[in-house]
């Protein structure tokens, strides 16, 4: 799975840095960088902070698999 | 005719994040019909923000940036064969294996890609770079974790700025050449700049102003060592950064027709791209980088955005554009919003900092590293950039679409006394910078000098 951030949306409240700590950081006060490649064993932390997200800028989902040529 | 429209066949050329977000609100919007993606990249379609910041400082790989889908587009995705083509009367677009594809209606979402170092045997030499593409990316990241003894970073504009702080906090010594006064001075104006160019020297920036690269150096193994600069110095070094700003992936529209140029395809606030005539066509479509459009918030001038979220609001206008008839066709006309991360702080604007005359510190102070500055023309309020501030914005946006006076009302509590007084905005025609701009107002205001027309 993988996630992207509308990091125009993102105002920096932080609550998936808390969810989800090893796929989110704080760099500074309140830019966000974030793994795009959730692990596994990540998937449920992302789940939350996705839906925590107070301005739902948070999108998780499968990438395109290009199966036609 | 409705129904009609949800039927038949589309094409999309371009697989980056216009292209996907277009196809999946095509679906979103009822479109039953066949629907093609073309991409000149071998991958699905993937994230660019990333490659500058995460990728480069080992956070992330650069092959790990695929797009998350909001839903199945179930197109046919056609990926690493370049469209070289367009006819628009046999409504056909040609692609490089000779194969060519038929459609209904098309949309056009073909990008950017990095302008290269102009002399191409020196663009050539091992240790020289570009960042537009994962590829670049990877190697980029390669070449920086293999600790060089210092990296050239060639212009100061965002991209160039974001790559010298991957640096600086990777360790390495980075010196960044910038034609202008200062970095992001084309972006932000003169007061902003000065914030910018004390971010990088307090970060260890090497960063030379008013000067230019004039040749890129090599040894006899073709590798780089180092760069000749305008000043008449000579900088040792073992990797460099070409980061002049983008170049629209127009080419292929040559004998197309369209109004196609190196500022972007031109379409109307609808979408609906432009033929050489200024005629608007019904079956072409423009969204993202590589298009050009009028916005009423800034006299109709057209706007040229190489903005993530234009890329995505654009693709959803046009996509519910190609499936609905004329009366309820919907305008484009979201506010230009970016971000840029670097140096440890968030730097976000809305509207068109470049569409002012004056700006006002509105929040916050330059000592702090966390601000407001408010941008007016002509006595209303165009444009806002916070710095460690995203909270402020969307207050700031409303006063944008509302056309609010210049200088702001006073409001916010952390409101400095610097926020009586008005300063020029100061923002330098583009001719003057290293890189082209990331924003341009590309239509005529006689008194302001904003259009840059380039021979390319």
């Amino acid at each position: 799975m993988r996630i992207v951030v509308d990091l125009t949306r993102c105002q920096g409240y932080a609550q998936c840095v808390f969810l989800a700590p090893q796929v989110f950081h704080l760099h500074g006060e309140e830019a966000l960088l974030y793994d795009p490649a959730v692990p596994d064993d990540q998937l449920e932390r992302v789940r939350q902070a996705a839906a925590a997200c107070p301005v739902q800028a948070i999108l998780l989902g499968e990438e395109v698999s290009a199966g036609g040529q | 005719m409705a129904s009609d429209l949800r039927e038949g066949r589309i094409v999309i050329v371009g697989a980056s994040l216009a292209g996907l977000r277009a196809a999946e609100a095509l679906r979103e919007e009822g479109f039953t019909g066949s629907l093609t993606v073309v991409g000149d990249e071998p991958y699905p379609p993937y994230d660019r923000p990333p490659l500058s910041k995460q990728v480069l400082l080992g956070l992330a790989a650069a092959d790990a940036t695929g797009l998350p889908m909001r839903r199945d587009p179930d197109a046919h995705w056609r990926l690493g064969v370049r469209a070289t083509g367009l006819d628009p009367l046999g409504k056909r677009v040609m692609l490089a294996d000779g194969e060519s594809l038929p459609f209904d209606r098309l949309l056009i979402a073909t990008g950017t890609r990095a302008r290269p170092w102009p002399n191409p045997e020196e663009a050539a030499l091992d240790g020289v770079f570009t960042l537009r593409t994962c590829v670049d990316a990877g190697r980029l990241a390669e070449r920086l974790a293999a600790t060089p003894r210092r990296v050239l970073v060639i212009g100061g504009g965002f991209t160039g700025s974001e790559i010298a702080s991957a640096c600086r906090e990777r360790g390495l010594e980075v010196t960044v050449t910038e034609r202008g006064p200062a970095p992001l001075v084309g972006a932000l104006g003169g007061t902003l700049s000065k914030l910018a160019a004390g971010m990088q020297r307090n970060h260890g920036v090497d960063l030379r102003c008013g000067a230019t690269v004039t040749a890129l150096r090599g040894d006899a193994n073709g590798r780089f060592t180092g760069a000749d600069l305008s000043d008449g110095s000579h900088l040792d070094a073992d990797v460099c950064v070409v980061a002049l700003g983008a170049v629209r992936n127009v080419e292929w529209l040559a004998d197309s027709g369209l109004a196609a140029g190196p500022r972007g395809i031109a379409c109307d606030a609808g979408c609906r791209a432009f033929d050489m005539y200024g005629i608007v066509s019904d079956d072409v479509f423009v969204a993202g980088d590589v298009s050009r459009f009028p916005h009423p918030l800034f006299e109709y001038q057209m706007l040229s955005l190489e903005h993530w979220g234009n890329a995505v609001a654009q693709a959803e206008v046009a996509a519910y554009n190609m499936v609905n008839p004329g009366p309820l066709r919907r305008p484009h006309l979201a506010l230009p919003t970016f971000w840029s991360s670097q140096f440890g702080l968030n730097i976000k604007s809305v509207g068109v900092p470049a569409f002012s005359d004056q700006i006002v510190l509105a929040q916050g102070s330059l000592e702090e590293r966390r601000l407001a500055v408010v941008y007016g023309y002509r006595g209303r309020v165009t444009a806002a950039v916070t710095v460690n501030m995203a909270k402020s914005l969307e207050y700031y946006q409303h006063l944008i679409e509302t056309a609010a006076p210049f200088p702001p009302a006073p409001g916010a509590a952390d409101r400095p006394a610097a926020a009586e007084l008005t300063l020029p905005s100061d923002v330098p025609d583009p001719k003057g910078l290293s890189h082209s701009p990331t924003v341009a107002l590309t239509g005529h205001l006689p008194d302001r000098r904003l259009t840059v027309v380039r021979p390319d």
